[in-house]
C-alpha cells in the first residue's frame, strides 16, 4: 500500500518549528558569545586606558570621522574629497573635481619598500 | 482534544492550498517581506552592537580631554598648562597626549600616529594596528617608511602588531616613542595635541571643566559623557540615515503588502461565497485568512531576522558595511559581538507581523458577512 503524502500543514508547521528552533539557537549563541566579548573588550580596554584613546576606529576616511568626539564642530570634506560629512549640506555641496589634495603635489606614488 | 486541533489543521491545510494556488504572487510577497525585515533587522543588530561596544570600551577613556582652540580650530596645547590644571582641586592626573594623522600616499589611507610611553617600545620602532599591517603588508620585524615633515623618508622597524581582539580601537594606530613623533611631524617641544585629565571624583568633572575654561579661556574641555553621547548620536544618525534611504523601499513594500492583504480579488470573493454556501461559518473563513496571513508574515519575520543575524555577526554586515563605514580606505576588520535587544526584536515583530495579519482580516470579515449568493455573483 502506498504511503499517503505528507500533509501540507505538517510540512508548514515543521518549517516554522525549524525556524523557531533556529531563532532560539540564535538567542543562545548571542548569550554564549559573552566570553568572547569579555576577552575582546579586555584587550581593547587595556589599550584605551593606557593610551587614553577617545574613539573607536570605525571610519578612517577623515579626521572628523576617525575621531568624532575630538573633531571640530564643522568639517565638510576637509580631508577627503568624497568624504561624506554629517550635515545635510553635504548632499548639496559638490566635492572637488581632482581625486585628492595629495594628487596635485605627489602625482607619482613611490613604491613601498 | 484532538478534534479542535484537527479542525485547525484542516483549515491550515486549506489555507496553504489557497496560498499555493497563487504561488508566484505569494512567493514574491514572502521574498520582499523577508528582504525588508532582513535589512531593518541587520541595521538594528549592527547599530546596537556598535553602540554597545562604544559604551563598554569608551568607559575606559580619559575623564576629560582638554583641547586648545585657535581661530575656532583645534591647535596644539602648551604642556605647561598641564601643571596649572593639575593644581585644580579634584584633578588626579593630567597626561599630555601627542598624536596626529599621517596620510599614506602608497595605499591612500589615513593613519593615526600616536606617542606611547611604553618601556618596551624602542626608539625608531613602531607598534602598528592590524589594519595598518594588512594595508602595508608588513609583519613584525619588517621596516616601514614614513614621509617626514620635510618630505624625507624615515624608516621604522615594526616591533609589534597590536592584538586582533583590539582592532576596534587600534586598527589604524601607529604607536611610536614621543621623540619619533616629534621628529616625524616636526612637533615642537613643550606642545602636545591635547591633555587627558583624570578626576578623583567623576561628579566633580563639570566643576573642573568650568575652572579650566576660566583659567584658559581658549580651551575646550570634552568630558567622557560627551564622548559617549557623541557615539550614541552618531550611530543613531548613521542608522537613521540608512532607514531614511530605505524608507522609499519600505513604503513601496507597505503599499504592495497592503494592496495584497486588503484588496480581495473577484476570485477570492467567489471562493468565500462557495465556502459559506457549503457550510463554512464566518469564523472559519476568518480563521482561514488569519492562517494565510500568519504563515506569510511569521515565515518572513523568522527568516529575515535569522538571515540578518548571520549577516551581521558572521559576515560582519558585509552587504552594507561600506555605506555605514563611509569612504575609508583602511577598513578595520572586526567581528561584532552579538547584542540582541529583546525590546527592539519585539517592536520589529509587532510592527511587521501583526499589521500584516490584521490587515488581511478586515476585508475578509467584510466579505465573510455578506450573503453567499451575493458573494458568488459579484
Amino acid at each position: 500500500m502506498a504511503s499517503s503524502p505528507m500533509r501540507k500543514s505538517t510540512l508548514c508547521l515543521s518549517l516554522i518549528g525549524v525556524q523557531a528552533a533556529l531563532f532560539l539557537v540564535m538567542l543562545l549563541h548571542a548569550n554564549a558569545q559573552k566570553d568572547r566579548a569579555i576577552h575582546q573588550r579586555l584587550s581593547s580596554g587595556i589599550l584605551v586606558r593606557r593610551l587614553g584613546l577617545t574613539d573607536l576606529c570605525l571610519f578612517t576616511e577623515a579626521r572628523y570621522t576617525r575621531h568624532p568626539a575630538m573633531a571640530d564642530r564643522h568639517a565638510a570634506f576637509q580631508d577627503h574629497p568624497m568624504g561624506l560629512d554629517h550635515f545635510p549640506s553635504g548632499s548639496l555641496l559638490a566635492p572637488p573635481t581632482f581625486p585628492s589634495p595629495h594628487a596635485r603635489t605627489h602625482p607619482a606614488v613611490p613604491e613601498h619598500p | 482534544m484532538r478534534a479542535p486541533i484537527q479542525r485547525y489543521r484542516n483549515i491550515l491545510d486549506f489555507a496553504l492550498s489557497s496560498l499555493l494556488r497563487r504561488k508566484g504572487r505569494n512567493l514574491a510577497l514572502i521574498c520582499v517581506y523577508t528582504l525588508v525585515i532582513f535589512v531593518i533587522a541587520s541595521l538594528i543588530f549592527f547599530v546596537q552592537a556598535l553602540k554597545r561596544e562604544a559604551r563598554e570600551l569608551l568607559i575606559q577613556a580619559p575623564d576629560m580631554v582638554v583641547q586648545r582652540m585657535v581661530a575656532g580650530r583645534h591647535d596644539p596645547i602648551p604642556t605647561i598648562q598641564a601643571e596649572a590644571i593639575r593644581a585644580i582641586r579634584g584633578v588626579e592626573a593630567v597626561q599630555p597626549r601627542l598624536w596626529g594623522y599621517y596620510y599614506d600616499p602608497v595605499f591612500g589611507g589615513n593613519l593615526t600616529v600616536m606617542a606611547a610611553s611604553d618601556q618596551e617600545l624602542a626608539v625608531d620602532s613602531v607598534w602598528v594596528g592590524r589594519g595598518v599591517a594588512r594595508s602595508m603588508r608588513v609583519n613584525e620585524g619588517d621596516l616601514i617608511s614614513l614621509r617626514g615633515y620635510g618630505g624625507q623618508p624615515i624608516l621604522f622597524a615594526v616591533q609589534k602588531i597590536l592584538p586582533e581582539a583590539s582592532e576596534l580601537v587600534s586598527s589604524d594606530l601607529v604607536l611610536m616613542s614621543e621623540k619619533d613623533v616629534r621628529a616625524l611631524f616636526n612637533f615642537p617641544e613643550g606642545l602636545a595635541t591635547d591633555l587627558a585629565v583624570t578626576a578623583g571624583n567623576p561628579r566633580e568633572l563639570a566643576t573642573i571643566a568650568a575652572k579650566i575654561v576660566e583659567l584658559f579661556p581658549d580651551t575646550r574641555p570634552i568630558m567622557k559623557t560627551e564622548i559617549l553621547r557623541t557615539y550614541e548620536a552618531i550611530f543613531d544618525w548613521r542608522g537613521g540615515l540608512m532607514v531614511v534611504v530605505l524608507g522609499s523601499a519600505i513604503l513601496a513594500f507597505i503599499i504592495f503588502a497592503w494592496d495584497k492583504a486588503t484588496g480581495l480579488s473577484a476570485e477570492e470573493r467567489k471562493e468565500i461565497g462557495i465556502l459559506k454556501s457549503i457550510g463554512w461559518e464566518s469564523s472559519d473563513v476568518l480563521l482561514l485568512k488569519f492562517w494565510e496571513g500568519a504563515v506569510v508574515s511569521l515565515t518572513a519575520f523568522l527568516s529575515g531576522v535569522l538571515l540578518a543575524y548571520v549577516h551581521v555577526f558572521f559576515f560582519s554586515a558585509s552587504l552594507f558595511e561600506h555605506a555605514l563605514k563611509g569612504w575609508s580606505v583602511l577598513f578595520p576588520r572586526y567581528r561584532l559581538v552579538p547584542a540582541l535587544d529583546a525590546y527592539q526584536l519585539t517592536v520589529l515583530f509587532f510592527l511587521t507581523v501583526l499589521p500584516y495579519t490584521a490587515a488581511t482580516l478586515v476585508p475578509i470579515w467584510r466579505a465573510a458577512t455578506v450573503d453567499p449568493d451575493a458573494a458568488m455573483r459579484s
